[in-house]
């Protein structure tokens, strides 16, 4: 069945990176997209198609600590690279001014509200990990390819969307309190720690009681470089917004965005 | 002068929430470190775990390494506004230290049945060592805040 998947995740990506190559291409050519940006990109595209493609792929299909290494390369890791790297901002760039308003109204309507807040992005991301290991779709996504699919596509958009409305660079709708999105975060991250020894415990269908206390642990223990980071960014944004006015221009790199959708 | 006396309060606050803050991630981070990665007393599952004590671990788990961070980012910006105070900042962390070794020790040891301090031995002197040891700097942390409640931060 690895088989089966390898070319839509091998073209899907290919596409993208070369989508994004062009892009990049012509804006660099005004001089207007920084490297640092392109190398997250890439990096974040790299590591989707680890998780995806080649012999973690293989290994993630036999075996759930193998599923677990891939979940938090392309739930987790590769999220935070990506989001940091902007791709709404140069999306809004390479277009022409009338489609970019076009896009920041789509971001600004109602649907995309409901979706891109905190709470919406947590339950996304956190709840259909519970879905996926508490019931028995972790044993019916072996069966079915489209479900196998869908499953992982689910895993990298609500990952991006959960990191991008706590790290986002990119304009955004609305966003509540830093407060607010800090005890999301925490809640999210506990939510994480206490599906992991619940696995310890009871492992999903059709997994062994050996892989499923190793799979728990990879992820407790491994997903947390990733969860440092969002939570380091996050932090780090903060200290930058609330910086004196005297010591402004050491403010975060990473807090601000070029384009801004919000009219305040 | 009246915005000096407000800023005052706040770094006041600042400087022991930062504390407590960083205390509470410290103490965290040791006791993962120590006994359960280096001693091996302490399980990271045990079948007599409550679904209570599991959701209890998992929120320390996840606010203690954002606290620790959040907590040294309040340093850093208490330092750009040259108002860090270091004893305030020290009542904070050993109360943070008091009282999450008192909460794990308690509530997460003895009401949550999460895992016991170590396996194998008689457990009582185990318990009393490290719910006294939690009191006595918790003590220390509250002694040391009332000594900073009079004060003001020029003393660092």
């Amino acid at each position: 069945m690895e088989g089966s998947t390898d070319w839509v995740w091998t073209t899907s990506l290919s596409l993208i990176a070369v989508a994004y190559a062009l892009v990049v291409l012509k804006l660099r050519g005004l001089g207007r997209w920084p490297a640092s940006r392109m190398v997250l990109f890439y990096a974040g595209l790299v590591t989707s198609g680890v998780a995806l493609v080649g012999p973690l792929a293989q290994w993630a299909h036999r075996d759930f600590t193998g599923h677990m290494v891939g979940h938090i390369l392309l739930g987790m890791v590769a999220p935070v690279l990506l989001v940091l790297s902007a791709p709404v901002t140069l999306v809004l760039r390479a277009l022409t001014t009338r489609d970019a308003k076009r896009v920041v109204r789509v971001l600004r309507s109602t649907p995309l509200r409901i979706v891109t807040h905190p709470v919406t992005a947590a339950t996304l991301n956190f709840g259909g990990l519970w879905l996926l290991y508490r019931t028995d779709l972790y044993a019916l996504m072996h069966q079915y390819t489209w479900l196998l699919l869908l499953i992982h596509i689910h895993i990298f958009a609500a990952g991006y969307l959960f990191t991008a409305t706590m790290i986002g660079v990119d304009p955004m709708p609305h966003r509540p309190t830093r407060l607010v999105r800090a005890a999301v975060l925490v809640a999210g991250l506990a939510s994480h720690a206490i599906l992991a020894k619940s696995l310890y415990a009871s492992p999903p269908e059709g997994v062994t009681l050996l892989d499923g206390e190793r799979a728990a642990q990879v992820m407790y223990y491994g997903g947390l470089p990733a969860e440092l980071l969002v939570v380091i960014v996050f932090c780090h944004q903060w200290y930058g917004s609330t910086a004196p006015r005297h010591a402004r221009h050491e403010a975060s790199p990473v807090s601000g965005s070029a384009v801004s959708t919000r009219g305040a | 002068m009246k915005q000096e006396g407000r800023t005052d309060d706040r770094s006041r606050k600042i400087n022991l929430l930062a504390g407590i803050l960083v205390g509470l991630g410290f103490v965290a981070f040791l006791d993962e470190a120590v006994f359960h990665q280096l001693l091996h007393w302490h399980h990271f599952y045990d079948r007599s775990t409550t679904s209570a004590g599991l959701v209890s671990d998992g929120l320390f788990h996840a606010f203690s390494f954002f606290a620790t961070v959040a907590g040294m980012y309040l340093i850093a910006d208490l330092r750009r506004r040259k108002s860090f105070w270091l004893r305030r900042w020290l009542a904070g962390f050993l109360i943070g230290v008091g009282s999450f070794q008192l909460y794990d020790g308690l509530v997460h040891h003895k009401l949550f049945d999460l895992h016991q301090i170590r396996y194998g031995v008689d457990i009582a002197p185990y318990d009393i060592v490290w719910n006294a040891a939690a009191t006595i700097v918790l003590v220390a942390g509250a002694m040391l805040l009332s000594q900073t409640r009079g004060a003001t931060s020029g003393h660092t």
